[in-house]
């Protein structure tokens, strides 16, 4: 799957009480979280963000919080993949169980702007930076993780296991 | 290869004899936990799934401690949702406004996780319950969601750090100084994805409400779980409360640790974590004078009944600072009830603070405590990111009972020496 998309470049450790505050964890609904994501870090975000768009951040990307309303707020406002140096554990696993594309590639990170223009092929991990023409390679993931995408999130893996 | 402690209780929880860091394993839980906020989309994913009934063999708690008793319209639906699921499935241990108490201080009272548990909770201080030698990570909803439906969730075996704590603490030093150190010497990413595995003999100096502030905070040096031996204190703590097996599990002597860290416990000075990152740790000689307008004693971390009584010590017979709302609550109705018998409640009214009903309230900038533009708190929680308590351009500093209290009568942040 082909992913094209303007960037929001962020730096480290940003958490998942900016992704979306606790005052507005009262709710499960999709678009009502992704209308206040980001805005305790990025005020105007949730206005310029388009689908389609991507975030790119430093190390240890969606610490804090187990809160599965932050991956859910980012999706839910069209963002199509998150590329950092690292991410928090938990907003790791939550990201892959809710099929938020995310990636590891400390080398995008540093090449990559605010504002530049970036494709990629999540498949093969090949990330382009379509303003610069520069690429980049993302680490895989685990095949056992790959299946769990590949089944479209956690439920569906573990319904079509127990099926088997 | 030797096994850590937390590898142990993983390749128990696998039916394997051993495993090693980095390997995937499907591990059975004794325990699924999930609260008011993430418990409402875990029973989303639940529904969706097809599934019938929880899994018979793994607990399933729910608390409703976030936003009750309810703040709002919508806060009580999603506790609707939660209770309405509770009673349909026959979960006995749904905790409701009454019965609750804050989730990481009630789990272990009621005596529902022991050693050698291999436990999940739709929270990320979930990894609070180290502190009795369990196996205990923070997970999302969808995790918690599989968990209830199948009795079982996936693990990368996790690398561990090791800490040896050694000597003893000094005066006005407790489990919070300690913590907060730690985060302060290895970073909010310190210790991704591994385990925090505490040692030495300075881990007997450590009551159990110590160790629970200690691992309760692992989350926050971006650890999977914290872990402490079982010794003497724990047995005494769980005798008549926990009913499960004690499965004791000590690393072998060739374990693996990635680093080893020796913290002298008769060195650490009171810490406080400035804003806005718990790494931000200064000792009382990089404060200066931080007027404050807030002091919240409570939380997952610090609302247990040591907690309490430390600042019931240094409040009693003192008055807090004109223009410094302090906020105390108990973690549970049992410590709430302690309190109360003990003559700590009249200090803490007499002193001029409120006592709440148990609520995570004001930590995560829910209700019962939010700032405004410019203010400051000392709070004994447990994050000081931004907008965490309130405005985005508030700030939180991070403390134990002891310089809460102090900083709430000096008005400013304070040791006990200092009033």
């Amino acid at each position: 799957m082909e992913v094209k998309g303007t960037v929001f470049k962020y730096g480290d450790d940003v958490n998942t009480d900016v992704i979306i505050p606790a005052r507005y964890l009262n709710t499960t609904s999709e678009t009502e979280l992704a209308s206040h994501c980001m805005e305790d870090i990025d005020a105007t975000f949730p206005q310029r963000v388009h689908k389609g768009d991507i975030i790119v951040a430093g190390d240890n990307f969606g610490c804090g919080s187990s809160r599965e309303h932050a991956p859910i707020a980012i999706k839910a406002s069209g963002v199509s993949l998150v590329i950092a140096n690292s991410f928090a554990r938990i907003f790791y696993r939550n990201s892959i169980n809710i099929g938020l594309p995310i990636l590891e590639c400390p080398a995008a990170v540093t090449a990559i702007s605010a504002g530049d223009t970036v494709s990629c092929d999540l498949a093969a991990g090949r990330i382009t930076n379509e303003t610069t023409g520069e690429s980049f390679s993302a680490e895989p993931f685990p095949p056992f993780i790959e299946e769990i995408i590949k089944d479209g999130g956690l439920i569906k893996h573990l319904t079509k296991n127990q099926a088997n | 290869m030797g096994m850590t402690v937390s590898q142990k209780i993983l390749a128990k929880a696998a039916g394997l004899e051993s495993v090693k860091a980095g390997q995937l394993i499907e591990a059975h839980l004794d325990l699924c936990l999930a609260n008011d906020i993430t418990g409402p989309v875990a029973v989303k994913e639940f529904v969706k799934s097809g599934a019938k009934e929880v899994c018979k063999d793994t607990r399933v708690v729910l608390v409703m401690d976030h936003f009750v008793p309810n703040k709002d319209i919508k806060s009580a639906q999603q506790c609707k949702l939660c209770r309405d699921f509770a009673r349909d499935k026959g979960i006995e241990d749904f905790y409701d406004v009454g019965r609750m108490g804050i989730e990481h201080a009630l789990l272990p009272e009621q005596g529902l996780v022991g050693p050698g548990d291999c436990i999940i909770g739709a929270d990320s201080h979930t990894c609070t319950y180290g502190a009795v030698g369990a196996f205990s990570t923070g997970v999302g909803s969808t995790d918690l969601a599989a968990g209830m439906i199948a009795g079982k969730a996936w693990f990368k075996v996790p690398a561990a750090l090791k800490f040896v704590l050694t000597g003893k603490p000094g005066k006005y030093i407790c489990g919070k100084d300690v913590i907060l150190h730690i985060i302060g010497l290895i970073g909010v990413d310190g210790a991704l994805y591994k385990s925090m595995e505490f040692a030495g003999d300075g881990v007997k100096y450590l009551g159990m409400d110590d160790r629970f502030t200690i691992c309760n905070m692992a989350i926050e040096a971006g650890a999977k779980n914290g872990i402490f031996p079982v010794d003497d204190i724990t047995r005494e703590y769980l005798a008549g409360r926990y009913h499960g097996s004690m499965d004791v599990y000590e690393a072998d002597p060739d374990a693996e640790y990635e680093a080893t860290y020796e913290i002298k416990l008769d060195e650490l000075q009171p810490t406080v974590s400035f804003p806005h990152l718990p790494e931000n740790a200064k000792t009382p000689d990089q404060w200066g004078n931080i007027e404050i307008q807030q002091v919240v004693i409570g939380s997952c971390t610090n609302g247990r009944i040591s907690d309490l009584r430390i600042a019931a010590d240094i409040l009693k017979g003192r008055h807090v600072a004109k223009d410094v709302r302090t906020i105390v609550i108990p973690a549970t109705n049992q410590i709430y009830l302690q309190a109360v018998h003990e003559g700590l409640v009249d200090i803490f009214i007499e002193a001029g603070a409120v006592v709440s009903t148990p609520t995570c309230g004001p930590c995560l900038g829910g209700y019962m405590g939010i700032l405004a533009e410019g203010e400051r708190a000392v709070s004994t929680t447990n994050r000081n990111f931004v907008g965490r308590m309130g405005h985005t351009a508030s700030e939180i500093y991070l403390a134990s009972p002891y310089v809460a209290a102090a900083s709430a009568v000096a008005g400013r942040i304070a040791t006990p020496d200092e009033i």
